[in-house]
């Protein structure tokens, strides 16, 4: 056994190294406030801090470090997409995701086992042709797969042709993966308490100072400061802390839920993923089948999980992997989830000046961590909306010019 | 929530009903210029509260209007859409 674990284990005092800074009193004032300390938090205050030298800034969050639905998804990451604006944006995710963990000297267990999305309908496949030609135009890997291919790859898939919604084609996106979720917001957070930035657990965001149309405050539990610059990134709480700054928001609140499995041996390689039946399923390098699936029927703010949501999302595993009625499902839960009409983000400036929204998430925002941190970063340091995040402004609604990646989206994540 | 009373049917399975959106008056047709079309159309309050929202029993397509607590999952009272929510 190493020595290092027996000393741990038994040391009176907790040996631990303290990675995000000490529990310390709120300053009276920080040149920028981060709401929330969810994934989106901590890599916007990372790149702010790195790659802008701003480190007089605060995060806070009313529950803890990474409590939210950085902490309740299913670690899905792919880009393929189906719009040029939403490809181009989560491609260049996924490359950060590549040297994330050198770079955040932290192993977010990145993994690249690729993903397959099943069609069982010729409108789908249509739609999985236009997919993959707009994600080869631009560089991502995605082609279509036929069922010989697919029987190939996953024995255990229920193929047959007699099945209530057969099984017609696939895409097949080879740079799909997975992270650990946790590990992604402790290292951005690790760095950028490092760098100076200030995490505070517990301090919820009460209210917002507006002087002339400019954000200069935020109450918190803990206290009022006062800042010159807000990034609101709250996920589930997009449209009631947005209303502390008077701004209305295209959001619906829903919870979406997810279960796990007892592990078993490796034998699912890749994630898959049915919109049609609505699920998806991936086995983790634990052995645990994760899945997950739609959203529930109507708007709630609660993370309750309920047994209805758990016979449908069994019911539709069932259908393409009946080894799985066997199965014990261990854990099931619920984040709340804050859906936009189009399933794309709202990202940029806002009504408010020096206000910004990191919002709309959704089901789909942890694949987008690196890159909504590091856009969003640059534009609250630069004043200059970068490219990339230009088609996700808020006024893309009042224009009617949506990013609508629904069919793309839809129980994929 | 299991059930919902709705004010054609009677207590009825939650299954039976589906989700309709928030409840908010139409912008005047002849008035409303793109602005209040697109708030009208893509932008809901969506508190954390008790809401207005409409709900419609399926076998029946029946629309009617609901108040509910989006925290608590409760449903404060169902009423036919004649009964303005605003007035009620
Ligand atoms: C079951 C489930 C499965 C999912 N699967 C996937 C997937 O496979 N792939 C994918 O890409 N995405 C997935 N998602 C979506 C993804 O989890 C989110 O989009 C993403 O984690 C959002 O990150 P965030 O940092 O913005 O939010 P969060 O991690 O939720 O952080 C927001 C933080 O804000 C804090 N907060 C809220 N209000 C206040 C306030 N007033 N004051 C201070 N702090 C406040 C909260 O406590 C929270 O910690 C899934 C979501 C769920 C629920």
């Amino acid at each position: 056994m190493p020595f290092g674990l027996l000393k741990y284990g038994l040391a009176r005092t907790y040996p631990g190294k303290n990675l995000f800074g000490k529990a310390r009193p709120l300053k009276q004032s920080y040149d920028v406030v981060i709401i929330g300390a969810g994934g989106h938090g901590a890599a916007c205050a990372y790149y702010l801090a790195k790659e802008h030298g701003i480190t007089n800034v605060a995060v806070l969050d009313k529950g803890y470090l990474g409590g939210g639905n950085t902490a309740r998804n299913t670690a899905v990451l792919r880009s393929n997409y189906l719009t040029e604006a939403g490809v181009a944006f989560y491609k260049a995710s996924l490359e950060l995701y590549k040297s994330l963990s050198n770079e955040l000297d932290l192993n977010i267990m990145f993994e690249q086992r690729g993903q397959l999305t099943l069609a069982h309908s010729d409108a789908a496949v249509r739609n999985l042709r236009w997919r993959a030609e707009v994600n080869q135009h631009l560089g991502v890997r995605s082609e279509l797969m036929f069922n010989d291919e697919i029987a190939k790859m996953l024995p255990h898939l229920r193929m047959d042709a007699d099945a209530r919604y057969p099984i017609l084609a696939g895409l097949w996106h080879a740079d799909g993966g997975t992270a650990r979720h946790d590990a992604v917001v402790w290292g951005y957070a690790k760095e950028a308490a490092a760098r100076g930035v200030e995490f505070h657990q517990l301090t919820e965001a009460t209210g917002i100072d507006i002087a002339d149309g400019k954000v200069t405050g935020v109450r918190t539990t803990r206290g009022d400061i006062s800042c010159g610059k807000v990034i609101q990134a709250v996920a589930g709480s997009s449209s009631v802390v947005g209303n502390m700054a008077g701004i209305k928001l295209p959001i619906h609140t829903f919870p979406l839920q997810a279960m796990v499995t007892q592990p078993y041996k490796p034998l699912l390689e890749p994630h898959v993923s049915s919109p049609h039946h609505h699920v998806y399923i991936h086995q983790t390098s634990r052995g645990e089948f994760v899945i997950g699936g739609g959203s529930d029927p109507y708007p709630l703010y609660n993370t309750r999980a309920t047994l209805p949501m758990r016979e449908v999302l069994s019911a539709a595993v069932l259908e393409l992997f009946p080894f799985l009625g066997e199965a014990r499902v261990m854990r099931q839960w619920a984040g709340i989830t804050d859906m936009t009409p189009d399933y794309s983000p709202i990202m940029g400036e806002s009504p408010v000046q020096n206000y910004y929204l990191d919002a709309g998430w959704g089901t789909w925002g942890f694949k987008a961590t690196p890159i909504s941190g590091m856009t969003m970063a640059e534009l609250v340091a630069t004043d200059r909306v970068p490219e990339l995040i230009a088609p996700f402004s808020l006024d893309r609604f009042y224009r009617f010019e949506q990013v609508n990646e629904a069919g793309a989206t839809a129980a994929s994540h | 929530m299991k059930t919902l009373l709705c004010p054609l049917n009677g207590l009825r399975n939650i299954d039976e009903f589906i989700y309709g959106g928030e409840y908010h008056a139409e912008p005047d047709r002849k008035q409303a210029d793109r602005k209040a079309w697109a708030e009208h159309v893509f932008f809901d309050t969506n508190s954390a509260g008790v809401v207005a929202e409409w709900w419609c029993h399926t076998p029946s397509s029946y629309w009617f209007l609901v108040d509910r607590d989006t925290v608590t999952d409760q449903v404060i009272s169902t009423y036919p859409f004649s009964i303005d929510p605003v007035e009620k």
